[in-house]
């Protein structure tokens, strides 16, 4: 019987040497003249184990965490035993991920990506064979009654938007899939597109047979080299087995999907610049409306969804709608792959019903600053999100919630600083980025962004309080007068840093304003 | 500069491309991949075969970080700038590989071999600071590591990488 030995192939796991990892492997059972078979599987999220190699047991599967290739013939010779050092024991009795609800990423780090007889033989593919007897309108119908809200940040209903595409005219729809992860704290689509591609191609499918749309486009940034390359190697194959093209699972439905690789900019995260981006131009926002369920790409009707969001449909049309709506609170309904990142011991990939308080995460999961030191400070939303001070950090991750604190809950990516952090600086950093990323299209960004940079220079350096009113002015402008979030929303990180740290801005301490 | 070389591999590039302008950035990324670079002699001839004016492409050119218009240095180091990476000492690191390789952002290093650019994210978030070196990823960059890795591709080169202290 060989021994079967993964080690992950996600990117995280590639920057902190997993490949050597492999490598080492196969070397030392060469030597030893072992019967060693490596599979090379996704991420099971717990990113700040990577290198996490697992051994296949009788018990199940054990884990090693860390791991270098020096590790690696010292594992051999102690049987990779759960005495070694490095030893966790079973994976999926780790705390840390056996507290998880696991829907979307039921499979990440279960399965080798790239086979789609691992993607079959853990549920793959019932969601669209189940979706092929449904009508348009009950497939819809049932994304619509499972409550799923859009997970790239909006977090607008998902059948709604399909129900205005599936009743626009059209000769021709399109599926076009976000995967533009710009966010500085944001992993979740990556590890989607990296550690189980087929779901995301299920998920377009079935969108597809949703709204008549007959071809498909993921939009993926060049930063993401390894997801695209395990997309492309994906879609060949589901192509290959009848998964995608002229007759899907023999129904005689066209779906053809292929993947786009951005070229690095931010704003073509924003839905509108991406299909400018599609169409060969400038990554520049259009103004709304006309929504681009009714003229998007090419001028034809389009469903543009975040990767989460078409990823979780696999499980709605195969469990039913009521299976995900159990999941939540309030409106939140389902669940929310939380990414913890930043200044953390334990970052990653946390999958839990809506609901639980940004503390749990931080502490419970994430146990604390990597530092040791103590958090000053968590934006949750990406580098458009609010930073929120210990005093807000009881909140139940719950898109309303967050809403009701003048914050985002967006995609659930959480970045933490230490007390070292500089917010001032930081706010600085929001306006800057705005500045380069900015499409140019609305003034209130494109000059705002740049007067903001000046403005808090002016502040740090002492400018008084007549400085720190311009900047709330600009603020307001920007708020009000942009085109889309990107100039809209950068006033969240910058005016939450201000209104909670404002010592870091030389002003003094709020007076009564705790929460 | 571009060379008939270079006019000829783009040309190829651009005879196995359809013409719909939804093929041009698929048709940049294909000349950077092969030439390193998008040169400016040869907005002409894509403005041409997309039947889009140069100005157009031009603008699509500029418009995207990922497209440059100039060689690149033999080695490219990307470090990351964003938030969760600034968390974990980016801006120290910066200040590091900045003295290490004696250049600023989006500069060459002193012997030309190594060029020093922003990146906002490479997904690494977890295991912040993150850099990409010629394509690949690198985690949890401290200083010490940022020198093993310079170290390794400098090994290679002629001259040897100059400190600028």
């Amino acid at each position: 019987m060989s021994m079967q030995i993964f080690v992950p192939r996600d990117s995280t796991a590639l920057a902190l040497g997993a490949d050597d990892v492999a490598a080492a492997i196969a070397r030392e059972a060469a030597r030893r003249q072992l019967d060693v078979t490596i599979i090379r599987n996704g991420t099971r999220g717990m990113l700040w184990l990577e290198p996490l190699v697992e051994l296949q047991t009788p018990e199940g599967r054990v884990g090693f965490g860390q791991v270098d290739a020096f590790d690696v013939p010292a594992l051999f010779d102690a049987g990779f035993d759960s005495s070694h050092p490095l030893a966790l024991g079973r994976v999926d009795d780790i705390p840390w991920l056996a507290r998880q609800q696991r829907l979307t990423f039921a499979r990440a780090g279960l399965t080798d990506p790239l086979s789609l007889a691992d993607y079959e033989q853990h549920g793959g593919y019932r969601g669209l064979r189940n979706a092929l007897t449904l009508s348009s309108a009950d497939i819809v119908a049932t994304v619509t009654a499972s409550g799923l809200r859009g997970r790239g940040g909006a977090a607008f209903p998902t059948g709604i938007k399909w129900n205005t595409v599936l009743r626009a005219p059209g000769a021709q729809k399109y599926i076009v899939c976000n995967a533009d992860e710009g966010d500085s704290g944001t992993f979740a689509d990556r590890i989607v597109m990296e550690a189980d591609p087929f779901m995301l191609i299920e998920g377009m499918t079935i969108a597809g047979l949703a709204v008549g749309a007959t071809r498909g486009y993921i939009y993926v940034r060049s930063e993401y080299p390894h997801a695209i390359a395990i997309l492309d190697a994906a879609i060949v194959q589901a192509r290959l087995h009848g998964y995608l093209g002229a007759n899907v699972m023999g129904s005689e439905r066209t779906f053809h999907l292929e993947v786009r690789k951005g070229a690095g900019a931010y704003i073509c995260g924003e839905e509108t610049a991406l299909l400018e981006s599609l169409e060969g131009k400038r990554g520049i926002v259009r103004a709304k409306p006309p929504l681009p369920a009714l003229a998007g790409l090419f001028g034809q009707p389009t469903v543009i969804n975040n990767v989460l969001s078409l990823a979780a449909v696999p499980l709605i049309l195969d469990r039913g709608a009521q299976f995900y709506q159990d999941f939540g609170m309030g409106r939140s309904r389902g669940t929310l792959p939380v990414q913890l990142a930043g200044n953390i011991k334990q970052g990653g990939l946390i999958e839990l019903a809506f609901g639980v308080t940004l503390r749990a995460i931080l502490f419970d999961f994430g146990g604390g600053s990597a530092s040791g030191r103590p958090i000053k400070a968590v934006q949750v939303g990406g580098p458009l999100g609010a930073y929120l001070p210990e005093s807000e950090w009881d909140t139940p991750l719950d898109y309303e919630a967050f809403a009701a604190l003048w914050a985002v809950l967006g995609h659930g990516g959480i970045v933490v600083h230490d007390d070292t952090a500089d917010m001032a600086q930081l706010a600085r950093y929001a306006m800057e980025f705005c500045a380069i990323e900015s499409c140019g299209k609305c003034t209130p960004c494109r000059i705002g962004s740049t007067r903001g940079m000046e403005v808090i220079d002016n502040i740090r350096q002492g400018g008084g309080v007549q400085q720190v009113i311009l900047l709330r002015d600009l603020c307001d402008t920007m708020l009000l007068g942009s085109l889309c979030a990107m100039g809209g929303m950068t006033p969240y990180p910058v005016l939450s840093a201000l209104n909670h740290f404002p010592q870091d801005f030389g002003q003094a301490a709020p007076a009564t304003r705790a929460a | 500069m571009n060379t008939p070389f270079a006019a000829g591999q783009v040309g190829a590039i651009l005879a196995a491309k359809a013409a719909g302008q939804d093929q041009l950035l698929p048709t940049l990324h294909a000349i950077q991949d092969v030439l390193g670079f998008v040169p400016p002699d040869a907005v002409p001839q894509i403005a041409l075969a997309f039947n889009l004016s140069r100005a157009e492409v031009h603008g699509v050119i500029t418009f995207y970080h990922h497209f440059r218009s100039t060689p690149p240095a033999r080695h490219v180091v990307q470090l990351c700038r964003a938030e969760s990476c600034q968390s974990m000492g980016a801006n120290a690191l910066l200040a590091h590989a900045e003295q290490a390789l004696g250049c600023s952002l989006h500069q060459h290093s002193a012997n030309g071999q190594f060029a020093l650019e922003p990146v906002y994210c490479l997904g690494q978030c977890a295991t912040s600071p993150a850099m990409m070196v010629d394509g690949a990823l690198h985690a949890r960059v401290s200083p010490a590591r940022f020198d093993r890795i310079i170290a390794q591709l400098a090994q290679t080169l002629e001259p040897t990488l100059e400190h600028t202290a």
